[in-house]
């Protein structure tokens, strides 16, 4: 039974990881990340690594949405520019691809940067609908766009390169991918014990009292904006070593959607619970497959699979926002609080 | 330069255009009453559509009972739309709202999908086949027909609200909730009036767009065009939804004819952007002042 835990030091409240049991935990964690691909067969490193995508671009979308207040539905679109980006590099430079990551995230920032700028003038639905539009640009420039970005047929790229070695099967990427999702999520972590971090955090609760208060708006929205977009363009830079082919149907505006979703189902503003979101997300699909494959009472359920994935992707956005508003983070924290005052229930 | 060719085109813009603002009422008009952005309007003209295939081509009825039938159905979706997903949501957050129309296109383009599966399909062919000229311009019956109808339904809306005592509440509930309620307006009943109005006028444009394009479950993508117009407009605004919407559908006509059809989305939304940054809140939106 643990109540609470008594913090002596500011950075002892500051702190990450405030017991020993949390520590043990996560080494645990580390571990059972480590040993999961000799374990697991093909299919299931596949999806570890889809996985290890989203949470990154989720997290990214967390820290616009979730802290700074500021709803995108251009995630997608900013992925799209790191995947373009990392598919350029590949074929035409042939840097090494941590490099190709890396600018790919700067690329896709700058992209943030300007789609960001509407930000001071417009906010809450307005910018919505604002990402929107930016998605459809970039997606009419990536399918109209100059001859080197091959057009509605996309790009077609060789596999990263390590040492000599082709990364491309998951087994392979995945001991690329979960280094990167474990630095990217532990450095939003960090992001949000420090000044810039906490200025997000005022600007959502109200910009207005930030501003106020000496919060420089603009910057900071911007800043908030080019930090998202960084994280999705190296998540779409994993996407595109990962798949090898870029084209611009590749991330459509329901993949925005979905990674809102992620945020949300997840629990806005919460580390932990982007990361929830990314898997449930992900994971349903394929707990839809399983499930559709017992339902053989139902003539060919296998061939509505589609349709209901629709559904339930759309049902679960609604009943998450209806019922459970703090996502599976809040859920993960009742189950928390639970088990620390255990004998003595409610 | 061939003028009347131009002119024909500008013609077919504003009968697209016409159909923008029959769509468009629909989003203004939630908005106006419940400051919610109905993402799903798109979809619920697509499910409106699906309905009358369903109502003409399967049960073979009659066209005019058919349309009727439809825009009863729309407005009972409407109505159990905001009964059970939008009624719960009062108070939160818009852009939670925002996401719950989000996730409701979704389950509305499954359901469809379900059950009519994937494949376009196109409408009985009931509106007139014989060609209209103005002068001498050409312009589709079908276009033709669904301006005529579109603006004669915008007419209504108008009159309607303007005169009747439910468009009295609805302006008043739209200006303050809190002073209409104490005022003795039914707020609720009010919310309920607008979105049951709003699927109607999405059914009557979904039974227009099917006949003219087809149907199929992605057609709700002009849900986004009209959002355009919407927000180039002034989101609470129907002037606006008409002078806009008239606005773009030339405007994507002009596009399409003379860049090609993938230049439309783009120019769509390049105004989009544009508008928000000179007009934040639309052209004849109400600029919504901030303090602390």
């Amino acid at each position: 039974m643990r109540i609470g835990a008594v913090h002596q030091t500011y950075a002892q409240a500051e702190a990450l990881l405030d017991t020993n049991f949390q520590r043990v935990m996560l080494a645990a964690l580390f571990a059972a990340l480590v040993l999961f691909p000799f374990f697991a067969d093909q299919y299931w490193i596949y999806l570890a690594c889809l996985v290890l995508i989203h949470i990154v671009s989720t997290t990214g979308l967390n820290i616009l949405t979730g802290y700074t207040g500021l709803v995108s539905l251009g995630q997608a679109a900013f992925m799209s520019v790191g995947a373009y980006t990392v598919a350029i590099l590949e074929i035409r430079v042939g840097t090494p691809f941590i490099i190709n990551l890396i600018l790919a995230g700067f690329v896709s920032a700058a992209v943030g940067l300007v789609v960001g700028v509407p930000s001071l003038r417009v906010k809450g639905l307005y910018l919505a609908i604002a990402t929107i539009a930016a998605s459809f640009i970039l997606h009419f420039l990536f399918a109209n766009g100059p001859a080197f970005l091959g057009g509605t047929q996309g790009l077609s790229m060789p596999p990263a390169r390590l040492f000599g070695y082709d990364l491309a099967r998951p087994f392979q990427l995945y001991w690329l991918f979960m280094p990167l999702t474990a630095l990217s999520v532990v450095a939003a972590a960090n992001l949000f014990r420090t000044r810039i971090g906490r200025a997000f955090i005022a600007i959502r609760d109200r910009d207005i009292s930030a501003e106020v208060l000496g919060i420089p708006l603009l910057k900071y929205k911007l800043l908030s904006f080019a930090l998202s977009s960084f994280y999705a363009g190296v998540a779409g830079g994993m996407w595109a070593y990962f798949f090898r082919v870029v084209t611009p149907e590749s991330f459509p505006l329901i993949y925005s959607v979905f990674f809102l979703a992620a945020v949300i189902v997840g629990g806005m503003g919460t580390i932990l619970g982007a990361i929830l979101g990314a898997i449930f997300m992900t994971m349903v699909p394929e707990f839809l497959k399983i499930a559709v494959s017992y339902l053989t009472f139902i003539p060919n359920a296998t061939a509505q699979l589609s349709p209901i994935r629709t559904i339930v992707f759309g049902a679960l956005i609604i009943g998450f926002l209806l019922f459970e508003p703090q996502g599976l983070a809040e859920i993960w924290r009742r189950v928390r609080r639970f088990f620390h005052i255990w004998p003595f229930k409610k | 330069m061939d003028w009347l060719f131009l002119f024909e085109i500008v013609l077919s813009g504003l009968g697209s255009g016409a159909l923008l603002a029959l769509t468009g009422i629909a989003f203004v008009l939630i908005y106006k009453a419940t400051k919610v952005l109905n993402l799903a309007v798109g979809e619920m003209l697509m499910l409106c559509a699906y309905f009358f295939f369903g109502m003409t081509a399967a049960l073979a009825l009659p066209v005019w009972l058919a349309i009727i039938l439809t825009v009863i159905g729309g407005g009972i979706l409407g109505g159990v739309i905001e009964r059970i997903l939008i009624r719960p949501m009062l108070g939160e957050s818009p852009i939670s709202v925002f996401m719950v129309t989000v996730g409701l296109s979704s389950v509305l383009i499954g359901f469809v999908e379900f059950f009519w599966g994937s494949d376009p399909a196109t409408l009985p062919n009931f509106l007139p086949s014989k060609p209209v000229f103005i002068g001498s311009a050409y312009i589709s019956p079908k276009i033709a027909v669904s301006f005529v109808v579109a603006t004669v339904l915008i007419a209504a809306f108008l009159v309607i609200f303007r005169t009747w005592r439910g468009g009295v509440a609805l302006r008043a509930t739209a200006t303050d909730q809190g002073a209409a309620f104490s005022c003795g307006i039914n707020v609720p009943a009010v919310f309920s009036v607008s979105w049951i109005v709003a699927g109607m006028a999405a059914a009557g444009s979904g039974i227009l767009i099917g006949s003219i394009g087809g149907i199929s479950p992605t057609m709700g993508v002009f849900g986004l065009s009209v959002l355009v117009a919407v927000i180039v407009g002034g989101l609470d605004s129907i002037a606006g939804a008409l002078v806009a919407g008239l606005a773009i559908g030339v405007v994507e006509a002009l596009v399409g004819t003379y860049l090609g059809g993938e230049f439309k989305l783009l120019v769509t939304f390049c105004i989009l952007v544009v508008a928000l940054m000179i007009r934040p809140y639309g052209l004849f939106g109400t600029v919504e002042i901030e303090r602390l």
